[in-house]
């Protein structure tokens, strides 16, 4: 009995107890985990858009995020300079978007999701592949400072502590607004944004008032690659850019369960989720399981969650006949 | 020409329900059999044994669970790796923990720890589908993973965090462990996968196998038509999980001799993925040709180079390799979606009516 009620505040109150007598600790866990919760929102992001436009699950998103990251860092290294590095990244990317549509994503229009899936996984492996081949798979490092961006970190004094904030961090979170601004703004004002909605309804409906599917595509495909490029280099600044992030990537789609797979505000708010709440299950929580529990929190968390509401938190509701 | 079942004349309802009603197909059978059991341990080397053909009939097997569960149930699973792990932990446990039980039994014990893990994974499954229940395998994937590395009892405590595979002995003859041959590790597992493999075919054409495929085909549909889904998914996550963790076990000891985390990770259970893709969704043979090919290419891959006195890396070729499987997946889902397995079927139609293929 006294066994089961420490174990009971162990793991119900002493958490609590901790977050309370150390609050500048505690800010300082929200923040980074509101970081990496923006950058997995990034990630889910340009599922997302790929997903509403096609009902393609790309599970490519999380390669294309290294691999423009390496393209970038390489040209670099080549001795171009950042800007111009920055413009042919984007130049590539747009030709990926291009090649995926004209010989991929043609050719299967009309297939089944889940083996559009798998061709995506396939093109995982060639983009990893061909990334390793050109560009060495030894991790780099990002050219931060090269880019305008700021390496330094501010103080922050509360609570009788300090909490320190990276300027990277600021900046990403800065970034990451501007961006889904952005992407609102283009989704409801523009006219190809328009089209985009339509496609995103009704692929036939659409092809019958003269949108052109084939261009659509490409559009999604290279603005899910630009999303990818500035994910790869907020995460790259963080740490290093190398193939291990793919590992990482795979957690945008616990966010993506929480917040739906075609939800714009479900992946910023299911990113914001994730990335926090397995920062603080980590610090506040991990001890009592022995550590490493961030390699398994957010998929544990979305599998409960789905049990619950199986179309997500924003996802539109499921009906299905026979 | 010789592929006719002109004929060949059923006259009970048990030669109808055969297995292989075409006498072709029989003999075709019995002489890879013949080759795998006779002529392959007669003349391959040992080096063919042992990275070639073992590793194959491993994956076929951990391929055939997969495509149990997705194949013929329509579960979508990114967690075969870490269920091929839960075999190869408990068959370590239990035959450390009991070292005079029989290696057979350990074995076959041992994929009912799988079997029950998948299940409580596959839960889920009842109230979410398609590419989200995907996602809720990768739980298992990576909870499965922390607990090999965190909990220390599963690998005894020793420092490297490798379960190291002991000897054990069928009627005085290392089967496993360093002092194992080749040859008796490949017939241990040749007779293991044969005799599951048949298990299987019986299985996925008897009622539980067709009620798996109503509910892979339409799950509304077959709940309406009196299948229960609860029994139907959770005994297919059962039963692939069984075949996953035996696969699992068979890895470590019969192939590997000494394993860690590494071995059941995410990257393994995308190997098995694409086995049962390129192989062909819903088809035994589909496992067997799959695993050949995704096993086989890159070693023929590898070979190339030194067949020309280039010399590339070996990082350089995997690699390409990737890039080449990559490229494979793709092309086989926009030529044939159902992968090699269909192509065999589309093989032997035309065979049959060849030379005259207008004469119906």
């Amino acid at each position: 009995m006294e066994a089961l009620s420490i174990g009971l505040d162990a793991f119900f109150l002493a958490p609590f107890r901790d977050m309370f007598s150390l609050p500048d600790l505690l800010i300082q866990v929200i923040w980074e985990g509101f970081v990496s919760g923006v950058l997995y929102a990034l990630i889910a992001l340009g599922f997302v858009l790929i997903y509403k436009a096609s009902s393609v699950f790309n599970f490519a998103q999380g390669i294309m995020v290294v691999f423009a990251a390496l393209v970038l860092v390489s040209l670099y290294n080549y001795g171009v300079p950042a800007w111009l590095a920055l413009i042919l990244t984007i130049g590539v990317m747009g030709l990926l978007a291009l090649s995926i549509e004209r010989v991929i994503l043609r050719k299967l229009v009309n297939q089944h999701e889940a083996i559009l899936l798998m061709a995506t996984i396939g093109l995982t492996l060639i983009i990893k592949g061909a990334g390793q081949l050109f560009f060495g798979g030894e991790p780099k490092s990002m050219i931060t400072e090269e880019l305008g961006l700021s390496t330094g970190s501010s103080d922050w004094e509360v609570f009788d502590g300090i909490v320190i904030f990276q300027h990277i961090d600021i900046a990403a979170a800065v970034i990451a607004i501007i961006m889904v601004a952005a992407l609102a703004l283009f989704f409801s004002k523009t006219r190809i944004g328009r089209a985009l909605r339509a496609v995103a309804d009704d692929h036939q409906a659409a092809l019958s008032v003269g949108i052109s599917l084939n261009q659509i595509w490409a559009i999604v495909w290279f603005a899910s690659g630009i999303v990818a490029l500035v994910t790869g280099i907020m995460w790259g600044a963080r740490s290093d850019v190398s193939f291990a992030l793919e590992i990482i990537a795979l957690k945008a789609l616990a966010v993506l369960i929480l917040g739906g797979f075609t939800s714009v505000p479900g992946a910023i708010v299911g990113g914001l989720i994730v990335g926090i709440g397995e920062k603080l299950f980590e610090v506040y929580w991990g001890p009592i399981f022995g550590g490493g529990v961030e390699a398994w929190f957010a998929y544990v968390l979305a599998l409960i969650f789905l049990l619950f509401r199986p179309q997500g938190m924003f996802g539109e509701r499921h009906i299905e006949r026979v | 020409m010789l592929y006719r079942e002109a004929g060949q004349f059923k006259t009970t309802y048990a030669d109808d329900q055969a297995l292989l009603p075409i006498a072709q197909d029989r003999i075709g059978l019995f002489i890879i059999l013949a080759i795998a059991f006779v002529a392959l341990p007669l003349f391959a080397s040992e080096f063919f044994l042992s990275s070639i053909m073992i590793p194959f009939l491993v994956f076929s097997l951990a391929a055939i669970g997969l495509n149990i569960l997705m194949g013929y149930a329509g579960q979508l699973s990114l967690g075969t790796g870490a269920f091929m792990g839960v075999g190869a932990y408990a068959c370590y446990k239990l035959t450390t923990l009991y070292p005079d039980m029989s290696i057979i039994v350990v074995l076959l014990l041992s994929g009912v720890f799988s079997a029950a893990i998948g299940v409580v994974f596959g839960l889920p499954s009842l109230r979410i589908k398609g590419l989200y229940l995907a996602i809720t395998t990768l739980a298992a994937q990576f909870f499965l993973e922390w607990c090999f590395i965190r909990i220390g009892w599963l690998y005894n405590y020793n420092d490297s965090g490798a379960i190291e595979v002991p000897t054990r002995t069928i009627l005085g003859l290392a089967v496993t462990g360093p002092q194992a041959t080749p040859l008796t590790r490949y017939m241990f597992i040749l007779c293991v996968v044969t005799i599951m493999t048949l298990i299987a075919a019986n299985v996925l054409r008897g009622r539980i196998g067709r009620s798996w495929m109503m509910i892979r085909d339409m799950d509304i549909a077959a709940e309406l038509m009196g299948i229960k889904p609860l029994n139907a998914k959770l005994s297919a996550f059962a039963f692939s999980s069984y075949y996953c963790g035996v696969a699992g076990a068979l890895m470590v000891f019969f192939w590997l001799g000494s394993a860690e985390v590494e071995a059941f990770d995410i990257n393994h259970s995308f190997l098995i993925l694409f086995m049962v893709i390129i192989g062909g969704m819903g088809s035994l043979t589909g496992c067997f040709m799959g695993a050949a090919f995704i096993w086989v290419l890159p070693v023929i891959l590898r070979a190339i180079p030194s067949a020309f006195d280039l010399n590339l890396l070996a990082a350089t070729m995997e690699h390409i390799s990737s890039i080449v499987i990559g490229v494979l997946i793709i092309f086989f889902l926009i030529v044939e979606p159902h992968g090699l397995a269909r192509l065999w079927q589309i093989g032997k139609e035309k065979l049959r009516t060849w030379p005259f293929p207008y004469a119906t």
